[in-house]
């Protein structure tokens, strides 16, 4: 059986049917979950979605994490539900506590649409290409946050050259140790800036978003009763 | 203020209308207007909303074909894609707001476009942005450079829709006078596109979105159609301020809406607010309206009716639904968290009533308003060009080694590298864009299909300055050539004619040229023309634009994955070059990097021969002969070959052709009708065969591979350190740094 995976649509949610799409073409069911839902209609796993929820104006993701759904995604998660937080989904599960830190506006102050590389900091240490494209992607976290997630290795993915090494310039937007992704310590809610749904398709280009996914499907049909 | 001017002025001309057209406005309406109807047809019937200077000429344009399912006249043009599927397009200027508050004037001018799009009832999937400014060493250029891609990119990105392509382009005579161009490109089910005739008397008319307030009130009358002048920064409180978080959910609920079947018409508020979008909207359908600004939410309070009336307020439609389907309707809105009002019905008849609280405060025929405008043939008269125009540069002995003309050319902010800008812009979302920024033409695939949309947007002012006929001729021609070199079959054409002051004679002629030139090329091409925008008074003091026409392009790709990439893809393969070069620098980027001209003509236009070189083109996609594909335009052959290298990371060993011409003409030459590629291996013999078959000249140059640009007998310079030049001029002109030498 497919492994049902949501896709929750914020209002200003602009990657969610890309998340649906990739979700299908990696073999997994999509199922699109409204931001007023309390039900996640029965999934398997879930994904925040990237875009700009209420417009950002606020702070980013800021006002997305009092979302019924959010509270639902959050209930998911306690109970061990993978949840994958891409871009603004990352943001929102920042504010909401989920993960550590926050993202603050890039190093540059623009917005950057960019393929990058980041390295998987799993013991693979695979390197994958996939595009960022966001004006707030600057990792921050405190001292005390920042030594947490270095020591209970936290990090999922840093920014990286294309062979793998880490070097200042290619990190796209400040971001402090080259954080691009971070997951929590039971290790299955993961956040990250870059965008693994534009990174599925090889009739588009790379294709380093398939590992992202895969480890989402696999996580779902752990859960999913055999 | 000048008191003793201000008495003496008739209101009507305060407001933008002539004498003669507040006599016509009182025959039409056999009374003398009221203040509200009177601004209203001065908005209606300012230069921006009617056309009155350009519609003569524009009627001249080839319209009709197989592809077009919606021709010019309506909010967008539309063509058939086939399997059921249509392609909504269309181009507009936003300089003038965007010249006095270039962030904002830019990004609620990818909101207009956008609402254009949706307004067919097509989900928006590619913009592309046409930006022409003065010299980026001046620090105000630099920002308004800066402001406008800002401004672009906040908008578009925040609203999904992935900008996937336009120009970039500078020239003293944009410094005053920025030109911000814009296009969208929208997708629907055939079946499901709106149109302007359903929706009978009777029908709702409900205000979706935005609350109305006083921003942008005379936008077209006070600001698109003017020239700039000194107190130009007192027009601010005409530039909108854009909200895409509300446009985002507009996009959604309008396509929601037309998805459930309850959308009978929809129409955007733009220039002229509600005037514009009831008055159309009743005109369009032989109806009149009745419209009760009472119903209108606004944004403050003490708005008088002329006020709401001509409000530009951004992120609004109205909507045209059967009363039995207004509330379902509204309950779609509140779910996307937007308001509608129902703020009129269509009634039987062409009078629009206009009721505030208990008074009718005007009374008009809607046609009167929407179609009535005065046209007007205005006195054309050539500009003195011969000097100009007999100065040719390709007589010009080169004084400076080739090398370094190479590298001036490769660095001239024209040609250079774009990316500062395009990774400001979202390229990416939706998923679908198979080619982004950097390519000939972006490729958008169709959901479900392997069939895809490709997108250019050209124009060169200098040619249209030194000759506006071969102007217009050839921005038709390079946006074809650019379709075509990614493997797509050209289709039609909306257009964005940049122009001065229409009521200077030389003006006029100019635009007249142009618009000839875009016709004969569009039909020898066979790419109608489907509609576009007229932006005219850019000009300020003595300074005017250039006659600058922008042709955007839409094309179709039967299947994406045969699609045509510009860059060398490995090493070994033969580099072709299609076409004829001759001694042709007039109005190149060579002669004003190089040689300091901005003069002589235009290169000839063989509309037979590109017609040929398209027809190639689409035959080696088809055939998949192809290893890249790229067009020439800008900087010649010596920059193609550079793009096609730094594009691919592979460099390339050439001798350029003889063809009697001097190494210069040769690298440099700007001809017409001629694109670059290489063949895939094996399959050289299949490319000849096919430039012969479609008598295409065709020279073997040279080959790929490497990590130089060598240009045998000539010079050869580093890959590495061309790449540095190309991507490296725009980064270090906006840091403010001066560029040695």
């Amino acid at each position: 059986m497919k492994p049902k995976v949501g896709v929750v649509t914020f209002p200003g949610s602009n990657d969610d049917r890309d998340a649906l799409r990739a979700v299908a073409l990696m073999g997994g069911e999509p199922i699109p979950v409204w931001h007023q839902d309390r039900d996640l209609g029965g999934a398997d796993a879930m994904i925040l979605p990237g875009g700009f929820s209420y417009g950002d104006y606020l702070r980013t993701g800021a006002i997305a994490r009092f979302a019924p759904a959010m509270a639902a995604v959050r209930e998911f998660a306690d109970v061990g539900g993978p949840v994958l937080g891409i871009c603004n989904g990352f943001q929102i599960l920042c504010e909401a506590g989920l993960l550590p830190g926050a993202m603050i506006r890039n190093r540059g102050l623009s917005f950057i649409c960019r393929w990058i590389h980041v390295r998987a900091e799993d013991l693979t240490g695979d390197v994958l290409e996939v595009p960022i494209k966001h004006g707030e992607g600057q990792f921050v976290a405190s001292p005390d946050e920042l030594a947490r997630i270095e020591q209970q290795r936290l990090v999922a993915f840093r920014y990286c050259a294309p062979d793998g090494s880490l070097d200042e310039s290619f990190n796209p937007n400040g971001s402090t140790h080259a954080i691009a992704g971070l997951r929590n310590d039971r290790g299955n809610v993961l956040g990250m800036m870059p965008h693994p749904e534009h990174a599925v398709d090889p009739d588009l280009g790379p294709t380093g978003g398939q590992s992202v996914f895969q480890w989402l499907l696999t996580a779902a049909r752990d859960r999913v009763p055999a | 203020m000048k008191p003793g001017v201000e008495v003496e002025t008739p209101v009507h001309r305060e407001l933008g209308l002539t004498d003669s057209e507040f006599d016509l406005i009182v025959e039409k309406l056999g009374r003398e207007p009221n203040h509200t109807e009177l601004v209203m047809f001065a908005a209606m019937w300012s230069e921006h909303c009617s056309y009155k200077s350009s519609k003569v000429h524009l009627r001249t344009l080839p319209t009709r074909g197989p592809q077009v399912l919606v021709g010019p006249g309506q909010d967008a043009g539309v063509v058939d894609l086939g399997e059921g599927m249509a392609c909504v397009f269309k181009i507009e200027s936003h300089s003038h707001p965007s010249a006095i508050e270039p962030f904002q004037g830019a990004a609620t001018g990818v909101g207009g476009i956008v609402r254009d799009v949706l307004s067919m009832g097509a989900r928006p999937v590619a913009l592309l942005d046409p930006l022409r400014f003065g010299p980026l060493d001046d620090a105000r250029n630099r920002f308004l450079f800066s402001g406008v891609v800002a401004g672009i990119g906040q908008y578009g990105n925040s609203i999904g829709v992935p900008t996937v392509g336009g120009e970039v382009k500078f020239a003293p005579c944009h410094g005053p006078n920025p030109t911000v161009n814009v296009m969208c490109v929208g997708l629907v089910p055939a079946e499901r596109l709106l149109g302007r005739r359903k929706g009978g008397a009777g029908s709702a008319l409900l205000l979706i979105g935005a609350a109305t307030g006083r921003d942008g009130i005379g936008g077209v009358s006070v600001l698109a159609s003017r020239t700039l002048e000194d107190d130009a920064h007192e027009s601010r409180p005409s530039v909108q301020i854009g909200d895409p978080f509300l446009e985002k959910l507009l996009i959604e609920a309008c396509l929601d809406l037309a998805g459930r079947g309850l959308l009978d018409g929809l129409q955007d508020l733009g220039g002229a607010g509600l005037t514009c979008a009831v008055s159309e909207t009743a005109a369009r359908r032989g109806l009149g309206a009745d419209l009760d600004l009472g119903q209108v939410t606004l944004r403050e309070p003490g708005m008088g009716p002329h006020e709401i009336l001509t409000s530009e307020s951004q992120e609004r439609m109205l909507a045209v639904i059967r009363p039995e389907n207004v509330e379902r309707a509204r309950e779609v809105c509140a779910r996307w968290g937007l308001s509608a009002r129902r703020v009129g019905t269509l009634r039987p008849g062409g009078r629009l009533s206009v009721r505030a609280g208990d008074e009718i405060v005007a009374e008009v025929p809607a046609p009167a308003l929407a179609d009535e405008a005065p046209a007007y043939q205005r006195l054309a008269r050539p500009p003195r060009l011969d000097a100009i125009r007999a100065d040719d540069p390709a007589k010009v002995p080169l004084r400076v080694p080739l090398e370094d003309a190479f590298f001036a050319v490769l660095g001239s902010p024209n040609v250079a590298g774009k990316r500062w800008t395009y990774e400001q812009y979202d390229s990416l979302v939706q998923g679908g864009t198979v080619l982004g920024p950097g390519a000939d033409a972006a490729v958008i695939r169709l959901e479900g299909s392997v069939r895809a949309v490709a997108v250019s947007t050209d124009g060169n002012g200098r040619y249209g300055h030194l000759d506006p006929y071969l102007g217009g001729a050839h921005a038709v021609a390079e946006a074809a050539r650019n379709v075509a070199a990614v493997g797509a079959r050209p289709l039609a054409i909306t257009n964005c004619l940049n122009f001065g002051n229409p009521e200077r004679p030389e003006v006029m002629w100019a635009f007249a040229q142009t618009v000839r030139g875009i016709g004969e090329a569009c039909a020898a091409l066979g790419t109608p023309v489907t509609g576009g925008n007229v932006s005219f008074y850019n000009e300020s003091g003595d300074s005017s634009i250039y006659p600058t026409p922008v042709v955007g392009m839409v094309g179709l790709l039967e299947d994406y994955r045969l699609v045509t990439r510009p860059g060398f893809s490995s090493a070994g393969l033969s580099i072709y070059l299609l076409g004829s070069t001759r001694p042709e620098l007039g109005g190149s980027e060579f002669a004003e990097v190089v040689l300091a001209k901005v003069s002589g003509v235009p290169p000839a236009l063989d509309l037979a021969a590109e017609a040929r070189l398209l027809a190639f083109l689409q035959e080696c996609a088809r055939q998949d002969l192809l290893a890249s594909g790229h067009d020439l335009s800008d900087g010649g052959l010596a920059v193609a070959l550079a793009e096609s290298a730094m594009a691919g990371g592979v460099g390339f060993t050439v001798a350029a052709p003889a063809d009697g011409l001097a190494p210069h003409l040769a690298l440099f030459s700007e001809s017409a009708s001629r694109a670059l590629v290489t063949a895939r291996a094996g399959r050289e013999g299949d490319v000849e065969e096919a430039a012969a078959s479609h008598d295409v000249p065709i020279t073997r140059i040279g080959l790929t591979g490497g990590s130089r640009l060598e240009f045998t007998g000539l010079f050869d310079v580093g890959l590495f350190d061309a790449v540095v030049v190309y991507e490296g001029a725009i980064p270090t002109l906006m840091s403010g740094a001066r560029v040695a030498g």
